[in-house]
């Protein structure tokens, strides 16, 4: 596909898409879905954290002008149409009228503008890339937005979920220092629900924003996040009925197939496609012994990657090659294989320096245990026993999310787990790993590691300019090989997440983006 | 020699003391009976007891519930005893400086000591385990520092009884030290209720422990009986073993060093004691 034919494949797309959104028949108002967040969110305001708990939450308050099917393409967000000029430079977007902020102020095409381009690159990493490669944004009416990219990017419209371009009210934060600013609190966005109360350690009260821009919706009254710490009284609430709706990690994956047993329960897999959560150990590259390349390989020798997926996972995964997910379509499966053997990993140790002491030990090694749940736990227990046969010590350490966040952003660990979302697109949700300009101390889900590979940039940086598929892939390929044989961070698994509801709750995945998604349409048969 | 002789004729007292000992021994031999660590997983996930070679089954991840209790008894241990000789040497010695000096000094102390009685110990204990990260240390330290209290309150109150006896006005007028005098002549004659008391310590240090763990408060490098039962507990309704075992030995235990310390106390103080013989 040539530049020309990307073109007009992507305006099909958009003028396929019905102005608007039509309603099916039988959808009732009223309700109240009670649901599950854990851990508790440290803010809502998903501009500033993209932790999981933030996003699920956030993602009904905070939109953005589009949206995705399970197939990835753009969907009619607050946008409902949008036009790309023939040379790839160009998108406009329009708004639907009448969008209010919980305020009751209007948003307008200035609020998208300021957001993307004032707030989002100082505070959200992910749409700091995005944006870096837009050359102006204006807004030439109030429902009228038009980005003008420096160069072409192939996933430019890929960029526009609510999850990586929440838009935020200029008149609240211009002028202000972002992440400090008091009515952070208040979480003011567009989205059909709006924050009535938050009790720290209860719950997080959310009601209908009647000023939703969509005719009738949402059509709940309201949605409840109990903050239910303990996984067992998490299934509990769901099988007694208490909570409807269960995500990611709130139930654990032994208890999925239980659950799949209750006759009210539905119980998919779907609703994960935009983000294929993607999981590694990550090592700090800049450490010894991790900032040494056989080390890093051995790592990947000693994991027994099936049995993890097995015990700790309960089946709920599949062993990952490299940084790609299988799941999205740049995949490469060709690359250097790392099987499970002790063997070659103390080889690789032995033949760096790493030898054992006395006591057969060779190193100690500290690991932040990510504090997401049991499973997090029960891999760190798997991996210190993985090092454990090979001399190396893994200390697990304890810590709150906070914690996590602030050591992991600053670089001060030396190991932990890390899962990160794929996006729909590698230019999207893969390379912020491995680029070097994406070594960004203060930000997670940046290149925390601290990987840099001069090809490695050149590579990913030039597929993301490329609009020819054929020609992107073979781009994709080499910087997967690279990746896989310099292993900067252990790529385990790829997670298979379920999403469990009562089945009285209509159109809970209704996208790509299943439970982060607004939750609009959802309604109560 | 009369108090041990005593003791062996103690019924509930021998039983605690024997109950104890297998504890100790199990805790010895952990290593030899099962080599392997009890983090190794040994077996498929969920085995139940009795099966594969797993006398008390495997948990979530397929590790050794037998070997996991019998590491656990040298972790309780450990932390019991570290931590009931940290308050011992905390109480007693607030206790000793309190009764002995009185007045001021004392009314100063025993402030602080009921600050401390008010404060939930449990409630202060994760406030201190979650400040300085969990470690064997900082657990020890932190039972330590919730458990003393009792001991400074009793320690003080023997003090005051003792403070004035003539036998302590003779040292007095011999010209000892006031080391020497405290150490000397007062401490013997207050240790007996002193030691019943931290016998008791033991046991609940050990439980404060077992809480912690469970609430992921432990070593998380620590095979403990918290750990387990906070670990199985999700799944119990699936796999009862995983945390039934661990539980049962956290009871036996503590009840061991009950029984232990109350016989202890029957024999030390015959006059206090409720049984007569």
């Amino acid at each position: 596909m040539n530049r020309r034919e990307f073109t007009q494949a992507m305006l099909a797309a958009g003028a396929a898409i019905p102005f608007g959104i039509t309603r099916a028949a039988g959808q009732t108002r009223g309700g109240t879905l009670n649901t599950i967040i854990q851990p508790e969110p440290p803010l809502l305001v998903t501009a500033f954290n993209q932790q999981q708990p933030t996003l699920t939450l956030g993602g009904k308050i905070y939109e953005s002008l589009l949206k995705y099917g399970a197939d990835l393409k753009p969907m009619p967000g607050m946008a409902q149409s949008w036009e790309i000029s023939p040379d790839g430079l160009t998108y406009t977007f329009k708004l639907f009228p009448n969008i209010t902020f919980h305020d009751g102020k209007p948003m307008t095409s200035e609020d998208v503008v300021f957001s993307c381009m004032k707030v989002l690159t100082e505070t959200h990493p992910r749409a700091r890339q995005n944006f870096a490669r837009v050359a102006s944004a204006e807004a030439p009416d109030p429902l009228t937005v038009v980005f003008k990219l420096k160069q072409p990017f192939a996933p430019f419209l890929g960029c526009f979920d609510c999850t990586s371009a929440p838009i935020v009210p200029k008149h609240i934060y211009e002028g202000t220092d972002y992440r400090k600013n008091p009515l952070n609190d208040k979480a003011i966005g567009t989205g059909p629900f709006k924050l009535k109360e938050w009790v720290r350690g209860s719950h997080v009260h959310l009601v209908r924003h009647e000023g939703y821009y969509l005719k009738d919706q949402p059509y709940l009254d309201e949605i409840i996040y109990r903050i239910i710490p303990d996984s067992a009284s998490r299934a509990l609430a769901l099988e007694n009925g208490t909570v409807q709706l269960a995500q990611w990690t709130d139930v654990e994956f032994f208890d999925v197939q239980r659950f799949k047993a209750q006759k009210n329960l539905e119980v998919t897999t779907k609703g994960y496609e935009y983000f294929a959560p993607h999981q590694w150990l990550e090592m700090n590259n800049r450490i010894a012994p991790m900032n040494d390349k056989r080390f890093r390989q051995a790592v990947m020798h000693l994991i027994d990657r099936d049995a993890l997926a097995k015990r700790v996972y309960f089946g709920s995964a599949k062993v990952a090659t490299g940084p790609i997910s299988s799941k999205t379509k740049f995949y490469d499966g060709k690359v250097k294989r790392y099987d499970y053997s002790i063997d070659k990993a103390k080889a690789l140790l032995d033949e760096m320096g790493l030898k054992p002491d006395t006591n057969g030990k060779r190193a100690e090694i500290k690991y932040i245990v990510p504090p997401y749940g049991e499973s997090y736990q029960r891999a760190g227990e798997f991996f210190r026993q993985s090092f454990a046969r090979v001399g190396i010590d893994l200390v697990l350490v304890g810590t709150d999310m906070a914690g996590w966040a602030e050591k992991v952003g600053n670089w001060d660990y030396e190991m932990t787990q890390n899962l990160l979302y794929q996006l729909g697109d590698p230019a999207l949700g893969v390379s912020r790993t491995y680029v070097s300009s994406n070594i960004k101390k203060g930000i997670l889900f940046s290149n925390t590691e601290g990987y840099s590979n001069p090809e490695v940039d050149r590579l990913f940086d030039e597929a993301a300019v490329t609009l020819d598929e054929a020609k992107r892939l073979e781009l994709y390929s080499k910087v997967q090989q690279i990746l896989v044989e310099d292993v900067p961070v252990a790529w385990t698994l790829e997670l298979e997440y379920p999403i469990i509801y009562d089945k009285a709750f209509k159109n809970i995945v209704s996208t790509g983006i299943g439970s982060h998604e607004t939750f609009g349409s959802v309604y109560k048969s | 020699m009369d108090a041990v002789r005593a003791f062996l004729r103690h019924p509930s007292g021998m039983v605690g003391l024997v109950v104890l000992l297998v504890v100790v021994v199990i805790a010895l031999i952990a290593p030899i009976v099962f080599p392997v660590s009890p983090w190794e997983m040994v077996s498929a996930p969920f085995t139940p007891p009795g099966e594969d070679g797993l006398l008390l089954g495997g948990d979530t991840l397929g590790r050794d519930v037998a070997a996991g209790v019998a590491y656990g008894a040298r972790v309780s241990l450990v932390i019991g005893i570290a931590s009931a000789m940290a308050a011992m040497v905390i109480g007693v010695t607030i206790g000793a400086i309190s009764g002995y000096f009185g007045g001021k000094v004392d009314l100063v102390l025993m402030r602080v000591t009921e600050l401390f009685q008010t404060i939930p110990a449990f409630v202060l204990a994760i406030l201190l385990v979650a400040t300085f990260n969990p470690s064997l240390l900082t657990i020890i330290l932190t039972i330590g520092a919730v458990s003393w209290p009792p001991l400074a309150r009793l320690t003080r109150a023997e003090f005051l009884r003792l403070r004035n006896r003539e036998f302590v006005e003779a040292a007095l007028c011999q010209g000892e030290g006031t080391l020497q005098i405290v150490l000397g002549h007062i401490l013997p004659n207050a240790i007996s209720p002193i030691l019943v008391v931290t016998s008791l310590t033991v046991a609940t240090a050990i439980l404060l422990e077992s809480a912690l763990s469970f609430m992921g408060l432990g070593d998380p490098n620590l095979m403990s009986w918290g750990f387990m039962i906070g670990a199985g507990r999700t799944v119990i309704r699936n796999a009862w073993w995983m945390s039934v075992f661990p539980g049962l030995a956290i009871l036996i235990t503590v009840l061991a060093i009950n029984l232990f310390g109350e016989g202890l106390s029957d024999v030390l103080n015959p006059r206090v004691s409720r049984r007569r013989s």
